[in-house]
């Protein structure tokens, strides 16, 4: 790995790039400059639309239609890209610097083998490509599978991306970003997308190929608590202007920018400020024993499937919530939390247990007795966009609700523009449509609509997880001032322990259906009992970790032979 | 979103050029009486040969009938035609397709293999049997065209409807406590009928053109003269009068390609009715 150490891997001098005219401001970013050494990682951090994507997208050459650089330039390798046509940038692009995104869901062709979108990238380079390399491919491919820690490659190459989970597609996605060791990899929000254990596993991994390899990466992300996690130096971008740049610990530590305090402040701190809840309170909801399958596929011959198929959804889960009380309900995708969140608003009906309100069993509740009580149990959805109705004005998406319930229309749409005031957006928001607003107050819109029904109980279904950290930050001081203020039982589901330890006074960690562990949140971070509590504690990103000591042995050996075959490759 | 809709269907060339033959077309129907007070009229000696007479620019047909009042009172019945029967097969398929979306079930299933039953025949040959027993008036050919043109609509509008059903913002629509009724008619059938508009414009044509071709046979309504009537009349001297054949078929050709314009034109103003949501968390 003998590299000309003298200059920079990457060096961005002066760069402005301009966004075409009816954007919100005439630059996406404004006269940056920055340095990535070899062997070193640099956070991009910034809120949505700061311009930092832009930035990536200028050093790969696939800015969006539009956008174009105005000045500065981008070495890279004493190299001036922005020189290069097209097609050069083509060829640099997958085999010197590589790319991977932040949705692993949709960034795989599902009608392509796992093996077959990894050895594309050799195909389109030419490596390999011959006809009778083809043997040679395929130890490749398995090789890179086992170097990002997947299990049984030599299957997995003819499997299809139906078959793994978001955490699985990610780290088939860095393969395919190393398959020709590239020495710079821009890594876009790779792990906003995925749950926090998830998220710990797949940084982890970045960081050991990154050392094995001693590449260059520019980490692109919005929440300081991976950057903690994965930086040596950070560069902080607000609305496209570089506000603060430097070494990790320094940033960190001392914030100099108020934009970057700000962003440092909005990492859920996983401190409850609040009156714990007395036990003479009364008991609201009670939840016993509520179990529910999905119906198994027929066992196929592939593993990973017939694994999940078999999982039930929910088993044997009961417990209770009091008036008033934040109950968490944490667990990773697939532990069945979003499953309970639908039995307890009736959107589908459990096998066998109870779910008790207020003396009314809602389980077991014909749809036409149970309509006139759904109003005391009200949810916010997780997908800000895909929950309200895009041809409907917030207004009527607010007022829906009272209407239904008998208040004349005037009346409910005169409370709707109150609601909005109350969460925080102007009245005049009731006139226009969701899509005109931005995540975090379609999520607030969410909010005003399940209170417009002035519940009892409201249901979180990771309300905040799809925000950026500084907007999830305001979403959650909302929920509690409003809680507060309105004295309803809060059920928040998500799987991020941080943010629930943050606003719960109990917890309810779920695991493949079933609850594991169940106490006060001080109870539960100080002295889980639960390993599965343990792993999702040390899971959170930003606690001082120990960087990248452990390294696994299908790694280890992966990478020397890898490097050994770098001739081979080259 | 209304306005981004009307822009982008409106400021489209094509949608245009549909719309505006469109426009003459209707002006033309509603003005036929000032070209002749019947059609049916015998004015002149038969078979006058296009511009060759200032009163009659068209010509005349077998038994003196002036070829251009013919043309523009056709204009009537085929958009009234094309109008009535898209009308009536979409009540018939958005009804049967909300029925079977909503419900589910027995009632789906009972209501999807009739749909089957209607797709597997023919469309015409069924539409020519309809026509024949129901006897020839307007009517009738109105309801063949329906009968055989609803099931489209129908899996359309079941198919929007299933795969809205689970959408979060209809969960939040029961959640609230609204009405099946209102969930139906405010929340999925907006959305719904996106789909079932662009459909029914493609329909119009399809309806002018199963109208004529019932007419050609001979099964149309005896006292509507029609494009396809007028072709079906003239058919047996096609070698000698090609022209008598020719207006009434460059009529309909220009209509249905005015009408698909503007359906083509309603389909891409549809597909991005909202600016997609740049997701860059």
């Amino acid at each position: 790995m003998s590299m000309d150490i003298k200059a920079p891997l990457l060096s961005i001098e002066h760069l402005t790039l301009a966004l075409p005219g009816g954007a919100d401001r005439p630059h996406a970013v404004r006269d940056i400059s920055l340095k990535l050494e070899h062997g070193e990682v640099l956070c991009l951090v910034g809120e949505s639309g700061s311009g930092k994507s832009m930035l990536a997208g200028a050093v790969t050459g696939l800015l969006p239609h539009g956008a174009h650089r105005q000045t500065g330039r981008i070495v890279f390798r004493g190299e001036d890209l922005t020189q290069r046509s097209a097609s050069a940038m083509r060829e640099i692009r997958g085999r010197d610097i590589s790319m991977i995104f932040q949705e692993p869901m949709s960034a795989l062709n599902p009608l392509q083998t796992i093996g077959s979108q990894i050895e594309e990238t050799m195909r389109v380079h030419g490596v390999l490509a011959r006809r009778h390399e083809r043997s040679a491919r395929a130890a490749r491919v398995v090789e890179l599978l086992e170097l990002v820690g997947l299990p049984q490659p030599e299957w997995l190459r003819h499997a299809y991306p139906f078959s793994l989970s978001g955490g699985q597609r990610q780290r088939v996605l860095i393969a395919i970003a190393l398959v020709l060791e590239p020495s710079l990899l821009i890594a876009d929000e790779p792990t906003t997308a995925l749950d926090v254990t998830t998220q710990a596993k797949i940084l982890e991994l970045i960081r050991q190929v990154q050392r094995k390899r001693h590449m260059g990466i520019l980490f692109i992300t919005h929440d300081f608590g991976v950057v903690a996690e994965i930086a040596d130096r950070v560069a902080v971008l607000e609305r496209g202007v570089l506000v603060e740049y430097g070494e990790a610990h320094q940033v960190l530590n001392h914030p100099r920018h108020p934009y970057t305090r700000r962003l440092i402040d909005a990492i859920p701190h996983g401190r409850f400020h609040g009156r714990p809840i007395a036990d003479d309170i009364p008991v609201l909801l009670d939840v016993q024993g509520l179990k529910k399958a999905y119906p198994a596929r027929e066992a196929s011959s592939f593993a990973f499937w017939r694994q999940r198929a078999t999982v039930p959804a929910l088993s044997d889960v009961s417990f209770t919530l009091r008036r008033g009380e934040t109950l968490g309900v944490v667990g990773e995708s697939g532990s069945g939390k979003s499953t309970l969140a639908r039995a307890l608003l009736r959107f589908s009906r459990v096998e066998s247990g109870h779910i008790r309100f207020e003396g009314q069993d809602f389980a077991h509740l014909a749809n036409k007795t149970l309509r006139p009580l759904r109003r005391h149990i009200q949810m916010v959805f997780q997908d800000p966009v895909a929950s309200l109705n895009s041809k409907q004005t917030v207004g009527q998406i607010i007022a829906a609700g009272p209407i239904a319930y008998g208040v004349p229309p005037a009346q409910a749409y005169r409370d709707a523009r109150d609601l909005l005031t109350l969460i925080g957006l102007p009245e005049q928001a009731a006139e226009r449509y969701p899509h005109q607003f931005s995540g975090g107050q379609r999520q607030r819109i969410s909010i005003a609509r399940a209170l417009a029904l002035e519940p009892k109980i409201l249901v979180a279904d990771e309300a905040v997880s799809g925000l950026d950290v500084s907007v999830q930050a305001h979403v959650l001081e909302l929920l509690q001032t409003i809680q507060q203020k309105m004295g309803m039982a809060l059920i928040f589901i998500t799987h991020d322990l941080r943010v629930a330890a943050q606003i719960c006074h109990r917890i309810v960690v779920m695991r493949a259906g079933q609850i594991v562990e169940t106490g006060e949140v001080a109870q539960i971070l100080e002295s889980s009992q639960h390993p599965y509590t343990q792993q999702l504690i040390g899971a959170i990103p930003g606690r001082q970790s120990q960087r990248g000591e452990r390294t696994n042995a299908a790694t280890e050996r992966a990478c020397s032979v890898v490097t050994l075959d770098e001739q081979r490759i080259r | 979103m209304t306005r981004l809709f009307w822009r982008r269907f409106l400021g489209a060339p094509r949608t245009r050029a549909g719309m505006a033959v469109l426009a003459v077309l209707v002006v033309l129907a509603l003005i036929a009486p000032w070209f002749g007070t019947s059609p049916w009229n015998m004015v002149a000696a038969p078979l006058i040969d296009p511009l060759t007479q200032w009163h009659h620019p068209l010509g005349t047909d077998m038994l003196g009938r002036d070829v251009l009042t013919g043309l523009v009172w056709s204009t009537r019945a085929s958009l009234a035609v094309g109008l009535a029967a898209t009308a009536a097969t979409l009540m018939i398929g958005t009804v049967i397709g909300v029925l079977a979306g909503w419900f589910g079930g027995w009632l789906d299933d009972l209501l999807m293999r009739v749909t089957e039953l209607f797709q597997t025949i023919p469309q015409f040959a069924l539409a020519v049997v309809i026509a024949a027993v129901l006897g020839t008036s307007l009517n009738s050919t109105v309801t063949a065209i329906a009968i055989v043109s609803w099931p489209v609509v129908a899996r359309v509008v079941r198919g929007e409807f299933l795969s809205l059903a689970q959408r979060e913002f209809i969960l939040a629509a029961h959640m609230v406590g609204q009405r099946p009724f209102t969930i139906v008619f405010r929340q999925l059938l907006p959305h719904a009928l996106s789909p079932v508009a662009v459909l029914g414009s493609l329909m119009v044509g399809n309806a002018i053109l199963t109208e004529s071709a019932l007419s050609f046979l001979g099964l149309g309504d005896p006292g509507l003269m029609s494009w396809g009537f007028m072709i079906g009349a003239a058919r047996n001297m096609i070698r000698e009068h090609w022209w008598l054949s020719v207006w009434p078929g460059l009529a309909i050709v220009v209509t249905v390609l005015a009408i698909n314009l503007v359906g083509e034109g309603l389909r891409q103003a549809l597909a991005v009715s909202q600016p997609t949501w740049r997701g860059g968390r």
